[in-house]
């Protein structure tokens, strides 16, 4: 049974025709879910793809949060299904608070696309199990509003439980706190990541094909829970 | 409170700032401008939103105290941004 | 009151202000004898705007006619000049559009808008054509570098593309970014869009079948772009003064990623029989011209239009510039559906008018008629002048200047300056540019700047793609419009076939000063006939494009600039040639015949002069040299290629070492001054990097077509000092001239634009 993975389209989003080819590639089958309607169809998956939902208006993420779809997502995350949240995903999933924190204005306040490295810190994620432990990979970074911040006490629990996914190396494009990159939740279901895995799944079009990882990773997930 | 066309009208103000502890830039960047344009001992800028909300008819408390849940929800992000929600009085103006 | 018709009819001597809407008498009497009548206010403002220059294309007209008269024999073109844009026939079903525009003058008055606003507009032609929008460039051309306002004007543009394309989810793949004193004042923003379509979805704009209804939607009209317009105010004898109007379009890329998505369904689903974008002009233009190429006649309810601003009057409402806003022609037995895709992506629409066999364009407000003309003498039989030109008095000295008598540097001064070369802010490092724009959305590009050209996998399965590249030298031009404009072609060509790709049709957008001084239209006019008697020779058509006068300031007129674009077509993407060389012992060969030429060049520009004859052009020989591009590529036999231009071969080179980050040893073929070889820029050169098990093959093939080949390097990691574990420093050895790292080339590439900028 091949893994179903939903994409969530909101009004405005971009890479989500990206994430369904690296769910593909990965040998997943993707399935275009709609902002509008809060029906999963049963997919054991969700990724929230980057783009500019709404625009950006407002905040990045924060009208886009309250899409009847999202109510789903939310009940589905808090009973263990995985979710990936790619940059502006990464966003919407702060503002519905699975994840702690917020994505603000790049230090340098220009847009930024670049090839950036990483250094995957978790690799038990649901999203990240398929790496080795510290793998330094490269994959393209592409915002505006990509600063990780939280205070102090948040930064602290997220490193001390572990659950920094992934953290920028050489380069710190955008003045995120602790050079965070990614982060998960609690029980390592819901993940978080301001740079693009799915633009780095062919060697023709990106710098690498190491962010196949991220969606090989969460079908392993679901075949060992599936066996289970 | 105002009047469109006969229907009384409330004018709600939500000023919506980063949290202090925030790193601005694009403060930063105006504090920058100004002095480049001539004005010393600017000590600090902080850029932020004004909501200039025109509302139907009587504000009555559960009114009022739904328009404060979204202020804290949807018009501003609590974990980086603080609110502050003002209902114009009558003849006031911005 | 409003100045119907009927009212027109009955004042027929009511001054009107014609002059200060641009139109000449002779003009506005044309008007009047065409409707045989006075025009009402709105007629007025509707014919002015179309008849401007910007809209009727009165004063190019004339000269454009070669592009079509002059035109090559070719398959490939599905639809020629006269649309929206040109579209090109790729193989296996596909087609695509592409073209370039320019926002000029609202770019310089607001930056970031300006800026915005033409990728809207241009993205919007490529919609209308059928297609899906697939990439986006952008040739830009600014002031001095180190000028005042060249730092307010270039962040505010790159940002305003950035932030326009980046939220529409097109990846910028390529573009120019020029510094010339004679842009200071009128920089020039020009934007290309490239779709895609499979040959039955091509749409043009026409409006055809009596009954059919003609639906305005996207966003609201307000009072974008009136200004010239408010001066009818006081014309509708309204109590209500003229208010202010807002003169700057202001975008909103997220409609605009909206109208993308609706639009595209309902093309896919068959409900629609035209479609037009609102630009320039905007109603007044939509509808003249789908009623001029359909049935033939139209009517419209103005008053049915959805406005942002409730107090705009009907001539205002005729000539709003507000952005993001498609026409679209559908059967009334389809609306319904039409009204449900625009209801699924939150896309306001409404029908605003009908289409008839009447022959005239009526238009309506409050059931009051108050346009009632031909459109076709509207949209298309505008004004056509017959500018004078003639040759500048200055342009013989101009020519007679030549750069030779300028000290040239002694051999012990070839590294510093190759390193001011390398730095100056014309051949330095555009990354602080090109990084503020995505490249990646939409999982397609192959390549995107700095290299060659910008290719996109246009077909998943197959591996077909598209290339393309757009260039202009304006010195060249300067010295030699006719010669300039056919180097930016040979550029562009050149360059589209280094990257492995064949190319099939040509764009452009001329960027020129003003028509009604002889010099500038001379330059024009040389311009034309100079690109269209190339396109002819090297067989590709030009499918469309933009011209865009008056880019002066007093009697000073920019550099007469006419930017090329060339689109190819390569088979399988996989195949493409990048610049980046490979493994150690690959060789570099030179390809092409290098003459002491440096007029127009960068290191004379550096040294502040600017005349003597442009660099030769032949363009037999880069036909050739395009063809043994695209044969190696295609038989796997280069691993690299980079054509050769500003800066000369030395640049090229540093290019090439810097995007690869290995090193090389190089020497110069014998015979020729060392100075010129590293440094001129003549055309119609290539250097390429070939597998030693390629070379006879190679080498065979450039003597077989007749040009020369030098083996004029070989990759080399090992050249350098070692720097730690298994590591050297990477370094160009160019022979026994000078050795410099790829640390110190790159460092001052990279720190020019950043410093100046940031």
């Amino acid at each position: 049974m091949t893994a179903r993975i939903g994409i969530v389209t909101f009004p405005g989003s971009l890479d989500d025709a990206d994430a369904a080819r690296a769910v593909r590639i990965a040998g997943g089958e993707p399935i275009a879910l709609w902002h509008g309607d809060d029906d999963l169809r049963g997919v054991d998956a969700v990724v929230l793809p980057g783009g500019f939902s709404y625009g950006d208006y407002l905040r990045c993420g924060a009208i886009a949060r309250f899409a009847p779809v999202m109510t789903s997502v939310v009940e589905r995350a808090h009973s263990g299904m995985p979710v990936l949240g790619i940059c502006n995903g990464f966003q919407i999933l702060c503002e519905s608070h699975l994840l702690p924190g917020a994505l603000t204005r790049n230090d340098h306040l220009h847009f930024i696309c670049r090839d950036q490295r990483l250094r995957i810190e978790n690799n038990s994620s649901d999203w990240t199990r398929n790496f080795d432990a510290h793998s330094e990979i490269v994959i393209p970074l592409k915002n505006g509003e990509g600063g990780y911040v939280a205070d102090e006490a948040t930064l602290d629990q997220l490193e001390g439980d572990g659950r920094v996914i992934a953290r920028y190396l050489d380069v710190n494009p955008n003045g995120s706190r602790r050079e965070i990159a990614g982060i998960c939740n609690e029980r390592g279901n819901v993940v978080g990541l301001m740079p693009h895995p799915e633009h780095a799944v062919e060697e023709l079009t990106g710098p690498s094909t190491d962010g196949l990882g991220f969606f090989t990773s969460v079908l392993s997930s679901l075949l060992e829970g599936a066996a289970r | 409170m105002f009047s469109r066309d006969g229907v009384p009208v409330a004018r709600v103000i939500v000023d919506v700032m980063l949290k202090p502890e925030i790193l601005d830039p694009q403060g930063r960047a105006v504090q920058g401008a100004l002095g480049r344009l001539g004005l010393d001992g600017v000590q600090d800028v902080r850029q932020g939103k004004q909501f200039v909300i025109d509302i139907d008819g009587d504000l009555d408390a559960d009114r009022r105290a739904m328009l404060e849940r979204l202020a804290g929800e949807l018009l501003s992000n609590p974990v980086i941004e603080d609110y502050r929600m003002r209902v114009l009085a009558d003849g006031e103006s911005l | 009151m409003i100045d119907t018709v009927e009212h027109a009819e009955q004042t027929p001597d009511h001054e009107q202000p014609y002059a200060d809407l641009g139109l000449k008498e002779d003009e506005y009497q044309r008007i009047r004898d065409i409707l045989g009548r006075r025009p009402t206010s709105s007629e007025l403002a509707m014919y002015s705007v179309m008849w401007s220059e910007h809209c009727s294309y009165k004063s190019s007209k004339v000269h454009l006619r070669q592009f079509g008269e002059k035109k090559p024999e070719t398959d490939a073109l599905l639809v020629g000049i006269g649309e929206n844009a040109g579209v090109v026939d790729i193989g296996d079903g596909w087609a695509v559009t592409f073209k370039v525009e320019s926002h000029n003058h609202p770019s310089y008055v607001e930056p970031y808008q300006g800026a915005a606003t033409g990728v809207g507009g241009i993205v919007r032609d490529i919609l209308s054509m059928g297609a899906r929008p697939l990439a986006v460039m952008d040739p830009l051309r600014f002031g001095p570098a180190d000028a005042e306002d060249t730092r307010r004007v270039l962040p505010g543009v790159v940002a305003g593309v950035g932030g326009y394309g980046n939220c529409l989810g097109l990846p910028n793949i390529g573009g120019e970014v020029v510094f010339d004193e004679s842009y200071a004042g009128n920089p020039l923003v020009n934007a290309l869009c490239v779709g895609s379509m499979r040959h039955e979805d091509i749409h043009l704009a026409s409006a055809k079948g009596v009954g059919n209804l003609v639906v305005l939607y996207g966003a609201r009209t307000g009072g974008d772009g009136i200004g010239g317009v408010s001066v009818l105010a006081s014309e509708t004898f309204d109590d209500e003064g003229p208010a202010k109007r807002p003169s700057v379009q202001v975008g909103d890329p997220f409609m605009e990623k909206l109208l993308i998505e609706a639009t595209l369904e309902v093309l896919q689903a068959g409900l629609v029989e035209g479609i037009q974008d609102l630009g320039g002009a905007g109603i007044s233009c939509a509808t003249s011209e789908l009623a001029s190429n359909g049935e033939g006649g139209m009517h419209v309810w103005l008053d049915r239009v959805l406005l942002r601003d409730p107090t705009l009057s009907p001539e205002e409402i005729l000539m709003s510039e507000s952005q993001e806003r498609m026409c679209a022609i559908v059967r009334p037995e389809k609306i319904e559906a039409f009204m449900d895709y625009c209801r699924k992506w939150d896309v306001e629409a409404v029908v605003i008018g009908e289409v008839n066999d009447s022959g005239r364009l009526t238009i309506d407000w409050h059931g009051e008629r108050i346009v009632d003309a031909p459109p076709r003498t509207v949209a298309h039989e505008g004004p056509v002048y017959e500018r004078p030109y003639h040759r500048p008095e200055w342009q013989d000295a101009l020519q007679a200047d030549s750069p030779a008598r300028l000290p040239r540097p002694t051999r012990e001064q070839f590294e510093t300056t190759l390193l001011e070369l390398v730095a100056s802010p014309n051949l330095a490092s555009k990354s602080w540019v090109t990084d503020q724009y995505d490249r990646y959305v939409l999982g397609n590009t192959v390549l995107a700047q700095p290299e060659d050209s910008g290719m996109i996998r246009v077909d998943e399965e197959t591996g077909r793609g598209v290339a393309i590249a757009t260039d202009c030298n304006g010195r060249f031009a300067k010295l030699d419009p006719y010669t300039g404009a056919q180097l930016a072609l040979a550029e562009s060509y050149r360059n589209v076939c280094a990257t492995g790709a064949v190319p099939l049709a040509v764009t452009n957008c001329l960027n020129f000063g003003s028509p009604e001084d002889p010099e500038v239209m001379w330059q024009f006019a040389e311009a034309v006939r100079g690109l269209a008697d190339a396109c002819l020779e090297l067989g590709i058509p030009v499918t469309g494009g933009n011209v865009s006068f008056y880019n002066q300031t007093g009697d000073t007129a920019i550099l007469p600039t006419p930017v090329v674009g060339v689109l190819g077509v390569i088979d399988d993407v996989d195949r493409r040639t990048p610049m980046a060389w490979g493994p150690d012992g690959e060789l570099i060969y030179l390809l092409g015949d290098t003459r002491d030429e440096f007029a127009g060049s960068e290191w004379a520009h550096l040294r502040g002069h600017l005349g003597g004859l442009p660099p030769k052009v032949d363009l037999q020989r880069e036909r050739i040299l395009g063809e043994i591009l695209v044969a190696a590529s295609r038989d796997g036999m280069i691993t690299a290629a980079h054509d050769i231009s500003d800066g000369g071969f030395a640049q090229a080179i540093v290019e090439m070492a810097l995007r690869s980050g290995v090193g090389a040893r190089l020497w110069l073929p014998d015979g020729i001054d060392p100075f010129v070889q590293l440094f001129a820029e003549s055309a119609g050169r290539a250097v390429v990097v070939i597998p030693r098990s390629e070379e006879l093959r190679f080498t065979e093939m450039c003597a077989a077509r007749g040009v020369p080949a030098h083996r004029v390097g070989v990759v080399d990691s090992a050249l350098g000092p070692d720097v730690g574990e298994d590591t050297e420093t990477q370094v160009l050895q160019f022979g026994e001239y000078f050795t410099v790292t790829l640390d110190r080339l790159r460092e001052v590439h990279a720190a020019t634009l950043p410093a100046l900028f940031q």
